[in-house]
């Protein structure tokens, strides 16, 4: 049912990562072994298999971990051929974040489908990555496609930290290009961008414009609590619900950010204060089904407001009955299920057509691939697919690129990120009984610092578990 | 913390302790048995969380598809010892690389099967919904206290089993010196086998059972076979009790510290894992080497 004729290759790769992971396991699996093996268990054996710094039973382990690596990549293939352009897509293809992969990849290939796979005469060929949300394993794979793989573009990655980590890692390889997949953390163009890594998509702060607007004064919402996990996009998403809802008067009862990839959340609803209005959530994929559940079972009182992922179409499927308790949940983003706009209706009939298989709308992450790789690929058209001159024409190109994609026009801003359309939405019960993010407002091409002054903005600082807070807004911007 | 929260936390420790505990279990048994490290058990716990959904949702009886995920875990299982396992037996290294490949490859087919949704479980309705508990006049999720309840009669189970039946002394005694087992005439290969289809099948239980509780999605099988690792280092491989004081210390720390210092809960079960291994490196009820 998988889209994905590289699973098998990926599988391999993904057991090459393992195996790094693997050195790490055995060592400590071994030592427990000769620990509890009551006869093999020589006085000297157990220590220096369970110590990680014993050099002689650590150095095996890690020629082991590297030597398959090595070993393979002849067989990795390949160069680009001649009259072909070779991008590679970083996207979570295993794990919790898995099906967001899987979103990203079917945006890259309808993207690819609509320049019929061919630009200035070169065929496109797409060679996927399997990341797991870590900013280390994306750095390592970008790098991996690069110099084994010998891509000319990278399209990825997923999520914040990664997009962070590609960005640094872009710097280091200027005669490349990068555009973004859906990795929303703002700090990725705003602050220290890179001059080859472009985002077409919006950020997690641009993703939440109108929503505080929205909550506090149509829901009437005035004091919440704050619930993310802990890195850099969630960051993005509390700051650009705050940025509004504290101007207007709102406060902030607590905040709570947890590991990602918490599954039992029932001591954190426990500890909420009661005196609150509504919880703002932002938990994807998983996580977010998990809270919800939990969320419910405990009685919560509270009303709820979803984050982009909170409420993103790949939680509205998940199996089993979460259904009755995320209808009508407040949310926002940069796509909404029945928005009625004739080039998104088009654009979601493309995407049932191409995958019978996939979700009933679209969701924001093929989106974010789509309008990446899309921009992309008009920036390859400008040039004719020349990649020539440390593809410094393409670049050139892409800075200018504009378009109008399946939620409106698209354009970039000095540092290289995208100004586009945002959408308030509410979960929905459509008549076919699937829910989907209805749409409530259109907030029309929303920059990235939601149009307040720059120089204020900027002086906030980095997004952080404990940055902005109200009074920092308050005094920045007035109330 | 108010006193309602401290109770609350408590709870949801002791019935998340409950579902590491059954996790944990068919793992360290396993071990204590056979000296496998079967790093396949996570696999078999989504494995068996999957397949109890689909059977689940087929018949639309929650308790049909627990058994259906147990027996399905437990062939499967049995299935992985006898035709990869027993020809390596004895070789430590090799068996856990070999159930590592198995959890890369199953994890794999797995998300080629059920995608990357996340599933979860109807549990019928007397064990659903919100309880009142008297005294404290707290309420609480039913079904995390039928949870607590089915770890511990499980728990009771496998303490009289292996202490009360003529089945359960063979087990301690191999698990003591096999080889004199194995000289008395008792078919120490029949008792391995059987030994792992039920710590397997005990798996893909849990897979419903805690399926039900949070969710089964890709990427849930590392996760418990962490959870359990944890679990038996702290608590010493092979130990039964071991197993449960140290499912109760996890998942009592994992909770206190979600609700005092949500930040930091991650890195609070390792912590207490380090502790454990400087202070008494064979774990908590295991034996020293």
């Amino acid at each position: 049912m998988l889209d994905g004729g590289n699973r098998k290759r990926l599988s391999r790769r993904e057991l090459l990562r393992r195996a790094g992971l693997l050195g790490l396991v055995v060592p400590v699996a071994s030592g427990l072994l000769a620990a509890c093996a009551r006869e093999e268990a020589t006085p000297t054996a157990a220590p220096s298999a369970a110590s990680p710094t014993a050099a002689p039973a650590a150095t095996p382990t890690t020629v082991a971990a590297q030597t398959p690596a090595a070993a393979a990549s002849p067989t990795v293939t390949v160069g680009p051929a001649a009259g072909e352009i070779v991008i590679g897509v970083l996207a979570t293809l295993e794990g919790a974040f898995a099906l967001f992969g899987d979103e990203g990849v079917r945006g890259v290939e309808m993207a690819i489908a609509e320049f019929g796979g061919e630009i200035g005469g070169k065929k496109l060929r797409i060679v996927k990555e399997s990341t797991d949300a870590t900013p280390q394993v994306a750095r390592e794979k970008a790098r991996k496609l690069i110099e084994q793989a010998r891509v000319d573009l990278i399209v990825g990655p997923l999520s914040g930290d990664e997009g962070l980590a590609i960005r640094d890692y872009a710097k280091t390889v200027p005669d490349k290009t990068f555009v973004n997949g859906t990795s929303a953390a703002q700090d990725t163009t705003l602050r220290d961008p890179a001059p080859n890594f472009f985002r077409f998509s919006t950020d997690g702060v641009q993703w939440m414009a109108g929503l505080g607007t929205y909550c506090y004064q149509e829901k009437g919402y005035r004091r919440v609590a704050t619930l993310g996990e802990d890195y850099s996009y969630p960051y993005s998403q509390v700051a650009g619900f705050l940025l509004e809802f504290c101007r207007l008067g709102g406060e902030v009862a607590a905040q709570f950010w947890v590991p990602i990839g918490t599954r039992d959340y029932s001591s954190v609803i426990g500890s909420m204060p009661t005196d609150i209005d509504a919880i703002y959530v932002i938990l994807g994929g998983s996580d977010a089904v998990n809270f919800l559940q939990a969320y419910a079972d405990f009685g919560g009182q509270a009303a709820l407001i979803g984050g982009s992922s909170t409420i993103d179409q790949n939680v509205l499927e998940a199996k089993g009955n979460i259904r009755q308790r995320v209808i009508g949940i407040p949310g926002a983003g940069p796509v909404a299920a029945d928005n009625p706009d004739p080039a998104w209706q088009a654009w979601v009939k493309a995407y049932k057509e191409q995958f019978p298989q996939g979700l009933t709308t679209p969701s924001l992450f093929a989106w974010g691939y789509y309008v990446n790789a899309k921009g992309l690929l008009l920036g390859l058209r400008e040039v004719n697919g020349d990649l020539s001159d440390g593809q410094k024409k393409l670049q050139a190109a892409l800075a200018k690129v504009e378009f109008d994609g399946p939620t409106g026009h698209i354009k970039l801003d000095k540092n290289r990120q995208a100004i586009a359309n945002n959408y308030v939405t509410e979960v929905a019960e459509g008549p076919d009984g699937n829910l989907y993010n209805k749409l409530v407002k259109v907030v029309e091409g929303v920059n990235q610092t939601l149009g307040l002054p720059e120089e204020q903005y900027l002086a906030l600082g980095s997004f952080t578990r404990d940055n902005p807070k109200c009074e920092d807004i308050h005094r920045a911007f007035g109330s | 913390m108010t006193w309602t929260q401290f109770i609350t936390v408590t709870l949801n420790g002791l019935t998340l302790a409950a579902l590491y505990f059954l996790v944990a279990v068919g793992f360290t048994l396993i071990f204590g048995l056979m000296r496998v490290v079967n790093l396949a058990h996570g696999s078999l716990y989504l494995f068996g969380g999957y397949v109890g959904w689909a059977a689940a949702e087929r018949s639309g009886n929650w308790i049909l598809g627990a058994v259906t995920a147990a027996a399905v875990a437990a062939v499967t299982g049995l299935a992985l010892q006898q035709a990869l396992l027993r020809p390596i037996q004895g070789q430590d290294l090799r068996e856990a690389l070999v159930t590592i490949g198995v959890s890369i490859v199953a994890a794999d087919l797995m998300l080629a099967q059920w995608g990357g949704f996340t599933y979860g479980f109807s549990p019928p309705r007397s064990i659903s919904g919100g309880a009142r508990l008297p005294v404290l006049d707290i309420g609480y999720p039913k079904y995390r206290l039928f949870l607590l309840a089915f770890a511990v009669f499980v728990g009771l189970a496998l303490w009289l089993l292996l202490t009360r039946t003529r089945l359960g002394i063979t087990i301690r005694a191999a698990i003591d010196d096999r080889d004199m087992v194995s000289a008395v005439g008792i078919n120490v290969q029949r008792l391995f086998a059987l030994m792992f289809a039920f710590g397997a099948g005990l798996a893909g239980l849990a897979g419903v059972i805690g399926g039900s509780a949070f969710s089964i999605a890709s990427g849930e099988d590392a996760r418990y076979l962490l959870a359990s690792l944890i679990v038996v280092i702290i608590g010493g491989m092979g130990s039964l009790p071991g197993t449960a004081v140290a499912s109760l210390l996890v998942a009592l720390v994992e909770q206190y510290s979600l609700a005092l210092f949500p930040t930091y809960a991650a890195i609070v079960s390792f912590l207490l894992m380090v502790v454990v291994l400087a202070l008494r490196p064979q774990g908590l009820f295991g034996r020293p080497a």
